[in-house]
């Protein structure tokens, strides 16, 4: 559906994207994730055609940029970061502006579609307010029907949820879910549980690379690669304990962590093999009078292989 | 040409929405009226010579006003992007606001159609000159508004668009008052050059193809330079 490969942008001598390559399959959710100023939003300008690539192609369903630009954008539904819109203008007279420039000139058509998007965004209460005194929230829900104007193949959203309340998140999430049954979405944030909760496939970006591209599904299980056992004791020393958890299987990575609270002793345990080791720990702990405050499995969720991609790099 | 019909018709009632047209066109009645009526009596003739005399230097003034927003804002204020990204080229949109103002500039100077109504009726006008007059008046106000469009793409500061848009305009205006400054061998050029020569032909009722062609032409470059500006801000 869409293709980019090596896209690359310069702000005179400041490198914001740096040969980024990205396919999008049709019907797809994806995600751009990355810190602040990783060139999620250049990139997703540079998509939807508002910026000139310094190098680097872009192809949507066979047509190229810059050659079919207007073609491109008319597949397009592009959702700018805090929806910038007309504030002297009202709801309603702006989305007949937009359905205008975007080839819906019947006003019939312009109703059906009008009708359609009010439900869809919840605008039916705010269609005779003027945009200035709209709240942020409704603001990007008049933005979201922008986008969706001509029922567009492809949305593009920059983060559609920042600023937002929890609310107000969870509806604009209820949303893209809704829409992306059918649509294909690229839409760009930089909170990771937003990306969990709604992609299918997972782009993170940092300064200007991409440092990984894989399913939701795929990252989340390399999370569960990392993860460890993290057991809380009451009773023993730390040496004490150490020396008996490692008499158990010596392979083991144990290590010290800092306890929650005083006369506790924590440890961090990896077994080589990944392999679940709790009810091994539980059964050899059984043998003495120590007490079990907390044994639990802790996986890598993305937060950390985030922090880790982004922290490297940077 | 639907889409710079659409753009047109928004940036057209955009004036209206705001009190921005009505202040500016209370502003240009003002100015022009107490400058026109406040010898017109004097002289006591029954033409409107001076008050299209005045035209080009009051157009330098008012028109940037009324154009500076037109790039301006929407830059500012983030719009740019969600127009720039619908399907519309930006020779679409140069043209859209580029008609926007002109029109505007043209419903500015419907009131003082007033003027030659009344001056009929006390005295036995010539209309030649007077339609001529407003002929000319069009094409210098779309020759301004280009101008003014081009300062307007320049920058995302209002004000700034606004000085660039009145020393453009203003040079043009007033550089045929200069020419005794320049060097003989250049005169003609400047001559040419200035806007006020060729709006006087109009006020005479002379309907000359070389100052149609002149501000046409003037038209043309800026809005040329204009969509060179967008394609180079992007």
């Amino acid at each position: 559906m869409i293709d980019v490969q090596d896209l690359t942008k310069y702000y005179n001598d400041f490198c914001a994207v740096d040969h980024i390559s990205l396919s999008v399959q049709p019907g797809e959710i994806l995600g751009l994730l990355g810190p602040n100023g990783a060139g999620k939003t250049t990139t997703l300008r540079m998509l939807t055609g508002y910026f000139r690539p310094t190098s680097g192609r872009i192809s949507v369903k066979n047509l190229d940029m810059p050659k079919d630009t207007l073609r491109i954008k008319s597949l397009m539904g592009y959702l700018p970061e805090s929806a910038p819109l007309y504030h002297n203008m009202l709801v309603y007279d702006y989305l007949v502006y937009v359905a205008r420039i975007k080839g819906i000139t019947d006003p019939d058509k312009q109703m059906e579609r009008f009708k359609i998007l009010a439900d869809l965004c919840g605008l039916s209460t705010i269609m005779d307010k003027p945009i200035a005194t709209l709240s942020k929230g409704l603001k990007q829900r008049v933005g979201l029907a922008h986008a969706m104007m001509t029922d567009p193949e492809i949305l593009v959203l920059d983060e559609p949820t920042s600023g937002l309340d929890p609310n107000q998140i969870a509806e604009i999430r209820t949303i893209i879910r809704q829409i992306g049954k059918e649509k294909t979405i690229v839409f760009s944030t930089h909170i990771l549980s937003e990306a969990e909760a709604t992609c299918d496939r997972i782009v993170i970006i940092n300064n200007g690379r991409v440092v990984a591209d894989d399913t939701t599904a795929n990252l989340k299980h390399k999370g569960m690669q990392n993860s460890f056992v993290r057991l809380t004791l009451k009773g023993p020393d730390r040496k004490t304990a150490h020396d008996f958890l490692t008499s158990m299987d010596p392979a083991l990575d144990i290590r010290s962590a800092e306890p929650k609270e005083e006369g506790l002793v924590c440890f961090e345990i990896r077994s080589p093999d990944n392999r679940d080791v709790r009810s091994d720990i539980y059964l050899k702990i059984k043998q003495t009078d120590w007490i079990i405050l907390e044994l639990a499995r802790e996986t890598q969720a993305l937060e950390k292989i985030f922090q880790q991609l982004t922290r490297q790099e940077a | 040409m639907s889409q710079i019909k659409t753009i047109a018709i928004k940036e057209f009632k955009d004036y209206f929405i705001s009190p921005i047209a009505y202040i500016v066109i209370a502003l240009f009645l003002i100015v022009t009226g107490w400058f026109f009526f406040s010898t017109f009596f004097i002289f006591g003739r029954a033409d409107m010579r001076d008050f299209f005399s005045l035209l080009p230097i009051v157009f330098s003034f008012f028109i940037p006003a009324v154009t500076m927003r037109l790039f301006a804002e929407e830059r500012n204020v983030g719009s740019y992007e969600t127009l720039l990204t619908m399907p519309v080229s930006f020779t679409d949109i140069a043209l859209g606001k580029f008609f926007a103002a002109t029109l505007f500039a043209a419903a500015m100077l419907v009131p003082t159609l007033a003027y030659p109504v009344f001056i009929s009726f006390i005295g036995d006008m010539d209309p030649g000159p007077v339609a001529g007059g407003y002929l000319g008046a069009l094409f210098l106000a779309a020759a301004y508004c280009a101008m003014g469009l081009f300062a307007s793409a320049l920058t995302r500061n209002q004000i700034i668009a606004f000085i660039i848009g009145c020393a453009l305009c203003f040079t043009l205006t007033i550089i045929n008052r200069m020419l005794f400054f320049m060097p003989p061998q250049i005169v003609a050029v400047i001559e040419y050059i200035g806007a006020s020569s060729h709006f006087t032909n109009f006020s005479k009722g002379i309907l000359d193809s070389r100052d149609i062609i002149y501000f046409i032409s003037l038209v043309c470059i800026f809005m040329f330079s204009t969509y060179i500006v967008m394609q180079e801000k992007n």
